[in-house]
């Protein structure tokens, strides 16, 4: 089933990501087209495979929890786009 | 000035040179950074120069090499893709998302080369966010492909690539999530190294696909990435994924000695997709190492076609959670004037996304979405394990595997580039290898028309030596890793 422009703006709203009206319909067809060739993965039988979420099946290697590296929150916080004492600010959220 | 003996010297002969005096780190930084402002603007290369502090570097390089502390690349000049971390050093991933973010720390192999006293240059130019094959998705415009500027010169470590070729460094790093490090080395012509899975550390790398992602070395020679690996490679305690293996010294690996390497050519990569005449050079080159000793072998990999599909799902899912964290908030691009937060979100990240991006985000959110994801993404993880068993069958009978590292040479720009599944094919020889972890490498097989083709070679887990050891055989017996593009002769 091709997928519709209906489709595609509701995965955008998902991914926050606006797309121009007048943009959809190039973008759904190009969409359209990357799914048809993943689609490609219904025609194998992989009936009792598990599957694979790292190449050599490795498990998580846990450590012990503890402090590794001093804070640095000036350092970090340098690249947001607009801060004040320490905090991130954005556009004005409750009333 | 570059005269044509530092151009062309390996990291062995410049190791040389820097400890009998002939030349200083800061007069080898000095040149390498003319060479650079001579020919970038040709070819958009490098999007950052870090001159002083690579004068700094090199002074401290030679400090080190005057007190007999040095090691092997203490002192060499090299060129970083800009999907690093380097600590004060601007950091684009080749997106506008990015434009003017400054890391806080540096990438664990960006550390290690730095205490192993290698000095950089400077940052290269790449297709944004590492998603595309040919640099054009570049939000600081496409490279040029040196041997010929109105071809593209691959991608997504296209910046590095062209870099190295036309000799702006002796050394770059790259990294690869479905062929980033090997397609741009074949349509450049120069040798680079996707690692396994695992054995170079992921801290510090701006995630794309994080069960796909590696860093790897990109050099003139298997010799010069081999020094490289050494250094990069290990297991790091910032990464979960990086491994508990032990790593060898791979230069003193290379013995040359390939009598008795059975080498095995899927008969899936030699097929209709492939340009007749990189077939009949790839085979050629085959037949060097044949003669060295080597026997090749008919193999098949009866479900490699099912990569492309596996990816093309796998990818943009785990993209599409990587970069998530775009949100105009706590760093990168923030749109002008936000109405309220939500359009904060969505106009931050739809500006500062280029298309390509976009296109992968959306269709990784679908593969994820609520009724799509066993259909998808859990299909696609079933399909590749099917891809990693059909290499470990393989590998029961052969040591490494050998193919082309892409279809085609260097294609002039914007011919692919309005159909993204069309793009998407340029990885087809590649792309397996990341969803199965193998290490892999493409080193020079000579030229078609002018171009450079790509030799592929594939090893077992955590066998990096055997393909690096095939190919430094190939570079001892034949000259194709030092033809040079006709750019900067003028320098010689």
């Amino acid at each position: 089933m091709p997928i519709s422009q209906e489709d595609v703006e509701k995965v955008a709203l998902l991914a926050r990501l606006s797309i121009a009206p007048s943009d959809l319909p190039e973008v759904t067809e190009r969409f359209g087209r990357v799914l048809q060739l993943v689609n490609e993965l219904n025609t194998i039988d992989t009936e009792g495979v598990a599957p694979m979420s790292n190449p050599h099946d490795m498990v998580q290697r846990l450590r012990p929890d503890a402090v590794t590296t001093d804070n640095q929150r000036e350092a970090l916080m340098a690249s947001a786009p607009a801060q004040d004492q320490g905090y991130f600010l954005v556009p004005k959220v409750i009333d | 000035m570059v005269d044509s003996a530092v151009l062309n010297a390996s990291v062995d002969e410049l190791h040389q040179m820097l400890t009998n005096r002939v030349v200083s780190s800061e007069e080898l930084t000095r040149a390498f950074l003319a060479r650079i402002e001579r020919l970038n603007s040709q070819l958009n290369a490098v999007v950052t120069v870090c001159e002083e502090r690579a004068i700094d570097d090199a002074r401290r390089a030679d400090q080190r090499l005057s007190r007999g502390e040095a090691s092997i690349l203490t002192g060499i000049p090299l060129l970083h893709k800009d999907i690093f971390c380097t600590s004060g050093v601007r950091t684009t991933c080749g997106s506008r998302m990015l434009e003017q973010f400054v890391p806080a720390y540096d990438a664990t192999i960006v550390a290690r080369l730095k205490t192993e006293g290698v000095v950089m240059l400077g940052k290269c130019n790449m297709d944004e966010f590492a998603m595309g094959s040919s640099n054009e998705t570049s939000f600081f415009g496409s490279v040029k492909n040196p041997w010929d500027t109105d071809c593209v010169p691959g991608g997504s470590s296209g910046g590095s690539a062209a870099a190295l070729a036309a000799g702006m460094a002796p050394l770059v790093t790259g990294t690869d999530t479905g062929g980033s490090i090997r397609q741009p080395a074949s349509l450049c012509g120069i040798t680079g190294l996707k690692p396994t899975y695992g054995r170079v550390s992921r801290l510090g790398i701006i995630a794309f696909a994080s069960s796909l992602d590696q860093a790897g070395p990109m050099a003139k020679s298997a010799a010069d990435c081999a020094h490289m690996l050494t250094a990069m490679a290990g297991l790091d305690a910032g990464d979960s994924t990086s491994a508990d293996r032990e790593v060898p010294d791979f230069f003193s690996e290379l013995s040359g000695d390939v009598a008795g390497l059975r080498i095995g050519l899927p008969k899936e990569y030699f097929n209709n997709d492939l340009d007749p005449d990189v077939r009949a050079q790839v085979m050629s080159t085959l037949t060097e190492l044949e003669r060295a000793g080597a026997q090749l072998v008919d193999i098949e990999l009866p479900h490699s076609h099912y990569a492309i599909a596996t990816y093309y799902v796998l990818a943009p899912a785990e993209a599409s959670a990587n970069l998530a964290r775009y949100d105009g908030v706590r760093f990168g691009y923030r749109c002008d004037n936000p109405a309220d937060l939500e359009d904060l979100y969505l106009r931050s990240r739809s500006e500062g996304f280029g298309e390509e991006v976009q296109r992968r985000i959306l269709v990784g959110t679908y593969a994820l979405s609520a009724g799509f994801y066993d259909a998808y993404f859990n299909k696609a993880q079933q399909v590749r394990r099917v891809i990693t068993d059909d290499f470990h069958k393989a590998f029961e009978s052969v040591d490494v595997i050998a193919g082309p590292s892409a279809p085609g040479v260097a294609f002039p720009f914007g011919a692919k580039q309005q159909d993204p599944v069309a793009m998407y094919m340029e990885d087809i020889y590649t792309l397996a290898v990341n969803l199965a972890g193998l290490p892999g490498l493409s080193a020079p097989a000579g030229l078609v028309n002018g171009m450079p083709v790509g030799l592929q070679l594939i090893g077992k887990p955590f066998d990096e030596s055997a393909i690096l050891n095939a190919a430094h055989r190939l570079q001892l017996d034949t000259d194709w890793h030092l033809a040079r593009p006709p750019i900067g002769d003028d320098l010689q």
